[in-house]
């Protein structure tokens, strides 16, 4: 790979251009405008040629790392392939070039896809209905607490101030809890990795709002106990709020409505093939089941008895959570994949994502800690490697992992173990691919043994070695003003 | 893993130094290996009441952000300032660099703690 780390403004050359613009047929002087709305000094834009444009970003690009370049098995992202008719369908100009503000008789087809969407969401998961408009998994997150909030404040429920978080879950169930307002109370997990039920008893009474679980769990287990948590935590008045990060291995098979949840987000950029985060923006999706429908966020789609749709809103409604409709581009990238997958496809999601997880677990549990030996959902989490004598560590296997062309796994989380290795293939991925990873973590637990100073001094043959994640972090280097003044 | 004698240790990996009615407390060896190199101490303000088995601040590292748990209850008295613009002490000698001092409400709350015999055999178990 050719180390390339340019900024576009260092290619800048004063007075290059790649583009001309038509004459100015603007008639007024620029002095009529005000001063405040004048800029006081010329924008700060690199000046280069379109070749050096293309070649800068071409440059940059073969730097990235992705699915579309290598396996990725980050536990608990479900990087699962992107197909490419998702951006085609979302790029067709009929969707491309709608604005939010136009008359609602204008955008029919959209809104018959939010509608159609929320749909089929609502099919996979049981639940009644969705909201599309919500940003991210963690905004999905924060408007499902919202949600819980105003189904116990409408009711003048007014003490529950308390949400239940397993010691497993997600660090952004207690940060949106936190951020609406809620106190989070941990429940521990048993020694088989699953929500401690005698631990979680003596929590429940008047003043929980609800329980955030994730189900599977970070570890890749099925909660079993689910019927009896539903059981006891409705009993004592709370709410059932799902955390769809891990919705992978269910679809298809099992719903979270039928477990007994009553609200859930979910990540479309995880389970639904949407782009993650850094490449363009999330959606997190919010359904709930029948009762607490009207407390779903404005503006709403309403499909008329006519046929036709609406956009409206209601007073009991959690508020608006988002300018407009979400993020549609989103959201037609995940219509395009349900029906590519179509009703009958859509249920090989799940077995196959837990069957390729089980098949990398069973081949490297002799060389990995298994912390607990169980069949796995979609990931799966071992404690370092299984001969830990030498003293390397997780973030040597992980960066040892980079030399021989693979993402890196998640680390260190979840925190149940000191050297989680946390992976997840999904159902992408063929049995080469696995293998060809398989092979690759065996020979680094031989070289742990053999050569374990090769893995200390890792990554070798990436355009950067190990980093200094120290000073990094305390002193990081931001921006290209912090970058020319050191 | 280090322990240190006649100190008084919480299982959230925190030690308390006794010196009459004031806590002394830091993060145990055991903690500081487990985070690895630490970047930022967020400490309460002098002042500020802490609770016991409740946070009363956080220790960041490049792997994970970590709740700090108050061994026991009181008012804060002073703050290790140093570890400010160098969170590295804690690494360096966890036991030698406190974090905080406690002017305690109920000085017996340390009997509820392990000492160091006891505490070395619950790492143990970790």
């Amino acid at each position: 790979m050719k180390y390339y780390d340019k900024l576009i403004f260092e290619l800048s050359k004063e007075g290059r251009q790649g583009f001309s613009l038509p004459e100015n047929t603007w008639t007024q002087s620029l002095d009529a405008l005000p001063d405040s709305l004048k800029r006081g000094q010329r924008a700060a834009l690199p000046e280069v040629s379109e070749l050096d444009v293309v070649r800068h970003y071409t440059n940059l690009s073969n730097m990235n790392f992705g699915v579309d370049t290598g396996f990725y098995p980050l536990g608990s992202c479900t990087m699962k392939y992107n197909p490419k008719i998702n951006d085609e369908i979302a790029a067709m100009a009929g969707f491309q070039g709608i604005h939010p503000l136009q008359p609602v008789e204008t955008v029919q087809g959209v809104l018959q896809i939010y509608d159609e969407l929320d749909r089929a969401l609502s099919a996979i998961t049981g639940m009644a209905k969705f909201t599309l408009n919500p940003f991210a998994g963690a905004h999905g997150e924060l408007t499902g607490l919202m949600i819980m909030r105003q189904y116990h404040l409408q009711r003048g429920d007014t003490k529950r101030t308390k949400v239940i978080v397993p010691d497993s879950a997600h660090g952004t169930n207690p940060a949106s809890a936190a951020v609406c307002g809620l106190q989070v109370v941990e429940v521990k997990s048993t020694p088989q990795g699953t929500i401690d039920v005698e631990d979680l008893r003596p929590l429940l009474d008047d003043s929980i709002a609800g329980i955030m679980m994730t189900n599977p769990n970070t570890l890749g287990l099925f909660e079993t106990e689910i019927l009896q948590i539903a059981e006891l935590v409705h009993g004592c008045g709370g709410l059932l709020y799902y955390d769809g990060a891990n919705m992978n291995p269910l679809v298809g098979v099992a719903r979270p409505e039928d477990m007994g949840f009553d609200i859930l987000h979910l990540n479309l950029h995880k389970t639904f093939s949407t782009p993650h985060g850094g490449g363009g923006p999330g959606a997190g999706p919010v359904g709930v089941a029948a009762h607490l429908i009207e407390y779903l966020p404005n503006p709403k789609v309403v499909r008329q008895e006519d046929g036709r749709y609406t956009i409206e809103g209601n007073d009991t409604a959690a508020g608006r959570i988002s300018g407009f409709m979400g993020n549609f581009g989103v959201l037609m990238r995940a219509y395009a994949y349900i029906l590519r997958l179509g009703r009958q496809h859509v249920k090989m999601v799940g077995p196959l994502a837990t069957l390729n997880a089980n098949y990398i677990k069973e081949e490297l549990k002799d060389c990995f800690k298994l912390p607990i030996d169980a069949c796995c959902k979609h990931e799966f989490v071992f404690d370092g490697l299984k001969d830990q004598s030498t003293g390397i560590t997780t973030l040597d296997v992980a960066k040892r992992l980079l030399d021989y062309g693979f993402h890196a796994p998640t680390i260190y989380f979840p925190l149940l173990f000191h050297q989680a290795i946390m992976i997840e293939p999904t159902e992408t991925e063929s049995k080469e691919t696995l293998d060809g990873f398989i092979a690759v973590m065996r020979r680094i637990a031989q070289e742990a043994l053999e050569n374990p100073q090769e893995l200390r001094t890792a990554p070798h043959h990436t355009p950067v070695r190990r980093l200094d994640e120290t000073t990094a972090a305390k002193q990081p280097v931001l921006t290209f003003a912090d970058l020319t003044v050191s | 893993m280090k322990t240190v004698e006649g100190l008084y240790y919480s299982e959230s990996h925190e030690w308390v130094k006794v010196d009459g009615e004031v806590a002394i407390i830091g993060i145990t060896d055991f903690a500081q290996k487990a985070m690895g190199d630490i970047v930022y101490v967020d400490m309460p303000e002098v002042d500020d009441e802490v609770t016991a088995e409740e946070e009363f601040g956080a220790v960041e590292s490049v792997k994970a952000a970590s709740d700090l748990i108050s061994p026991v209850s009181g008012t804060v008295t002073e703050i290790n300032e140093a570890l400010e613009d160098e969170s590295g002490l804690l690494n360096q000698d966890p036991y030698e660099n406190w974090i905080i001092k406690v002017q305690m409400s109920d000085p017996g709350e340390v009997d509820r703690l392990m000492n160091a015999e006891a505490y070395a055999a619950f790492c143990a178990q970790q």
